[in-house]
C-alpha cells in the first residue's frame, strides 16, 4: 500500500541554492497523517523521557550496577518517578508499535500476513501496557522488608 | 580532457540520508524489541526482592553490559536523528542545509558516545577482567 503524500502539491522551494531539494513526503491526511504527527509529538516527549531514563539508569552514578529491588523500592516512593516511568511506558510502547506497523507496511505485501503481524504487535503492546500500568500503580514499597 | 569520476565509475555508496534512514529503522526496531523484554523484567519487581534481584543480576553480567552499551547508543542515535528529521519536516527551508545538518547530528552522536563509552566501558572491563579502572 502506498501512502498518499502531499508532496505533489507542496510549494516548490524557491530556485537558488538547494533548489533540487524536494520537500520531504508527509501523509496527505486521515489516519496516516495523525500517525505521522504522533510520531513527532511523542518523539519530542521521548527526547526527555527516554534519553533521560537511559542516562540516569544506564550511564550516570554507576548505571545498572546500583539497580536492585531496594533501588526500585526507594525510587517508586516518589510519585514523580512513577509518573515519569508510566509516561515512558505508554509513549515508548505506542511509538515503538507504530514504528513496527510502518515497517510491516514497507516489507510485508500479503494483506493477511500484514494484518496478522499488526494484530500480534498491537496485542503484545496492549498486554505490556496493562502489565506495566498495574505494576507501576500497585507496587507498594512498604509491603516488602527493607534491607537498610 | 580529463575524465570525470562519474565516467570512470565508482562504487555506489548511497546517500547520507539513505544510511541514516536505515540506521533509524534498525535502532528503532532494536529499542522496541528490548522494550518488550524490559517491561516484563521490570514487572517482576511486583513479586518481591528475591525474584527481582535474580532478574537484575542478569544486567550485572559483563556480556549483557556490552549489549547495554549498544542499547544506549541506539536510543541516542534514534533521538538525535529523530530531531534532525523533525527539523527538516517542520522547517522545510532547512532542507538546503541537509548535508551540514546531517554531519552535525552525526558529530553530536559520536561526540556524546565518547564519554558514555568510557563510563560504561570502564565498568565492563572491571567486571570482565577484574580491573579497577
Amino acid at each position: 500500500m502506498s501512502v498518499e503524500t502531499r508532496a505533489g502539491r507542496s510549494p516548490a522551494i524557491p530556485p537558488g541554492r538547494g533548489a533540487e531539494v524536494r520537500r520531504r513526503d508527509r501523509p496527505a491526511g486521515g489516519f496516516e497523517l495523525w500517525s505521522w504527527l504522533f510520531m513527532r509529538v511523542s518523539g519530542v516527549a521521548l527526547l526527555g523521557l527516554a534519553v533521560g531514563h537511559v542516562l540516569i539508569m544506564h550511564v550516570l552514578d554507576e548505571g545498572v550496577s546500583r539497580v536492585n529491588f531496594e533501588f526500585v523500592q526507594l525510587r517508586w516512593e516518589s510519585p514523580f518517578w512513577r509518573t515519569w516511568d508510566w509516561a515512558l511506558l505508554v509513549l515508548a510502547l505506542l511509538h515503538g508499535i507504530n514504528g513496527l506497523r510502518v515497517t510491516v507496511q514497507d516489507y510485508v505485501r500479503w494483506p493477511g500476513a500484514r494484518f496478522a503481524l499488526n494484530v500480534l504487535f498491537a496485542l503484545t503492546g496492549f498486554l505490556l501496557f496493562v502489565l506495566g500500568t498495574v505494576i507501576v500503580f500497585t507496587f507498594d514499597p512498604n509491603a516488602w522488608p527493607r534491607t537498610s | 580532457m580529463a575524465k570525470r569520476r562519474a565516467d570512470v565509475g565508482t562504487l555506489y555508496k548511497g546517500s547520507p540520508g539513505q544510511w541514516s534512514w536505515l540506521a533509524h529503522r534498525i535502532t528503532g526496531l532494536a529499542v522496541t524489541l528490548f522494550l518488550f523484554a524490559h517491561v516484563v523484567d521490570t514487572a517482576v519487581v511486583g513479586w518481591g526482592p528475591d525474584a527481582y534481584n535474580r532478574v537484575t543480576e542478569v544486567y550485572h553480567n559483563w556480556v549483557v553490559r556490552v549489549l547495554e552499551l549498544g542499547l544506549v547508543a541506539a536510543v541516542l542515535y534514534h533521538a538525535i536523528n529523530g530531531t534532525k528529521i523533525m527539523v527538516f519536516d517542520f522547517w522545510p527551508s532547512t532542507a538546503r542545509y541537509m548535508k551540514p545538518i546531517s554531519a552535525a547530528s552525526t558529530v553530536l552522536f559520536l561526540g556524546s558516545m565518547v564519554p558514555i563509552t568510557w563510563i560504561m566501558g570502564r565498568e565492563i572491563l572491571n567486571l570482565a577482567l577484574g580491573w579497577d579502572l
